[in-house]
């Protein structure tokens, strides 16, 4: 979707503000918070394509008004709300009001180093063989889908390079949305500092994205 | 927009009643999914320990000094990073397909998420906020020249610059360049040296007379 996470290459005022021996975090919530999400993704079901749509797929607005964080803990309530595992009432009361629902697993202080060391793998067996090869010119088709996609709207509808092929991997427009992994071959694309931003760029810039097959176009 | 930048970085000092009921919203729903037994708060703790002091900066500035030192090992990683990590014992959870990146004195590499904050956790732990904010996501990819005279550092003119945007599954770990006066150092001191930010490529290597 076209939302405010999209930021490449919005114009920003302030600068980039490096904070000195930053903490890992910044308030107790946020240590749970993360927590929560993390350890949730288990008994909830849902997977990273499915976290990322839950976080962005809100009013601009509120994407920029929020900290990190707490668009996290939004995206977080949202999937628990659309499953049902969590009622509004519940949210209010502070407390459960109904019956859990059953849930396959759920993560326990024992399982922990085992669910980090395993991680999720993107990369699948491809069932055809992929349409480009390093170094053909490909064009970032100009889509707007109003579901998740990880193209970003900067490069959309420029000329860029092939230069790696990468592996078949889950599609996280159709993963996002429940439709399954329907891997997809993966590129990284590379795009001229003057094909993305003009001649008054930076003359010495590229930037490269990481774009599934259907992203693309030859050009 | 200004406002949410800095609430990033001053939300524990600033603005009590957003946090207060933040803070409470986490509470409450730790509360309600602990109660139904869809979390164990002792499962939660231990997430956040092994990240507040296990999963660190410090795991890749070894993979880098590994690389300075032993060339055998640099050739694995810039071929395929994540078996070469798995070597010093990094996996894992957005750090499952890794590709390493080589500065040299004509190419400086960059690594932004302009999408959301995707950022290599087995090697460098979880993202500072600056790398999450929108300042950084939005001026990386188009003046990452700009980016570095944030941080206080210039690249010599002529260098070429390259952006990375983590827009896949694909996390990056920029290998600086090894600084020079470091001849015959072991291992252990060169990681010393390698900074989180020169990982991203934000940053150099400290050099030799500035490690602690």
């Amino acid at each position: 979707m076209d939302g405010a996470h999209d930021m490449g290459g919005v114009p920003w005022s302030d600068p980039v503000q490096p904070e000195p021996d930053e903490p890992m975090f910044h308030a107790e919530w946020e240590r749970r918070a993360f927590a929560i999400t993390l350890a949730m993704a288990m008994p909830g079901g849902w997977n990273i394509d499915m976290s990322r749509f839950a976080r962005e797929d809100r009013p601009p607005e509120d994407y920029l008004q929020k900290s990190y964080y707490q668009i996290w803990l939004a995206g977080l309530e949202r999937l628990l709300l659309q499953r049902g595992l969590v009622e509004p009432d519940e949210i209010a009361a502070a407390k459960s009001l109904h019956p859990a629902k059953p849930v396959a697993r759920t993560l326990t202080r024992d399982g922990v180093a085992a669910m980090l060391h395993r991680g999720g793998p993107t990369e699948r067996d491809a069932k055809h063989p992929a349409l480009f090869r390093a170094g053909e010119r490909v064009r970032a088709r100009n889509i707007h889908p109003p579901t998740h996609t990880r193209l970003p709207q900067y490069v959309r509808g420029h000329v860029g390079i092939v230069e790696r092929v990468l592996g078949c991997h889950v599609f996280p427009d159709s993963n996002a949305s429940g439709n399954g992994e329907n891997p997809q071959w993966l590129y990284t694309v590379k795009f001229e500092g003057h094909e993305l931003w003009g001649n008054e760029g930076d003359p010495n810039l590229q930037v490269s994205v990481d774009a599934w097959e259907p992203y693309l176009e030859r050009a | 927009m200004t406002d949410h930048h800095r609430r990033d970085h001053h939300h524990d000092h600033e603005d009590h009643s957003e946090l207060s009921e933040t803070e409470l919203r986490v509470r409450a729903l730790e509360t309600i999914l602990t109660e139904k037994g869809y979390i164990d708060p002792a499962a939660l703790d231990l997430l956040i320990e092994t990240y507040e002091t296990k999963v660190g900066p410090r795991n890749g500035a070894r993979v880098v000094a590994r690389a300075w030192t032993d060339p055998a090992f640099r050739a694995r990683l810039l071929q395929d990073a994540t078996p070469a990590i798995a070597e010093l014992g990094y996996a894992g959870r957005q750090g499952e397909h890794i590709v390493a990146l080589e500065n040299t004195p004509r190419l400086h590499n960059m690594v932004v998420c302009t999408l959301c904050s995707c950022y290599p956790w087995p090697v460098l732990g979880l993202p500072p906020v600056w790398y999450k904010s929108a300042p950084y996501r939005s001026k990386a990819v188009k003046d990452p020249r700009g980016v570095l005279s944030d941080f206080g550092f210039e690249l010599p003119n002529g260098t070429d610059i390259r952006v990375w945007d983590s827009t896949a599954e694909i996390r990056y770990l920029v290998v600086p360049m090894r600084p020079a006066g470091t001849e015959g150092w072991s291992e252990e001191r060169l990681a010393d040296l390698v900074t989180r930010d020169s990982m991203i490529g934000t940053g150099l290597p400290k050099r030799p007379g500035e490690a602690a």
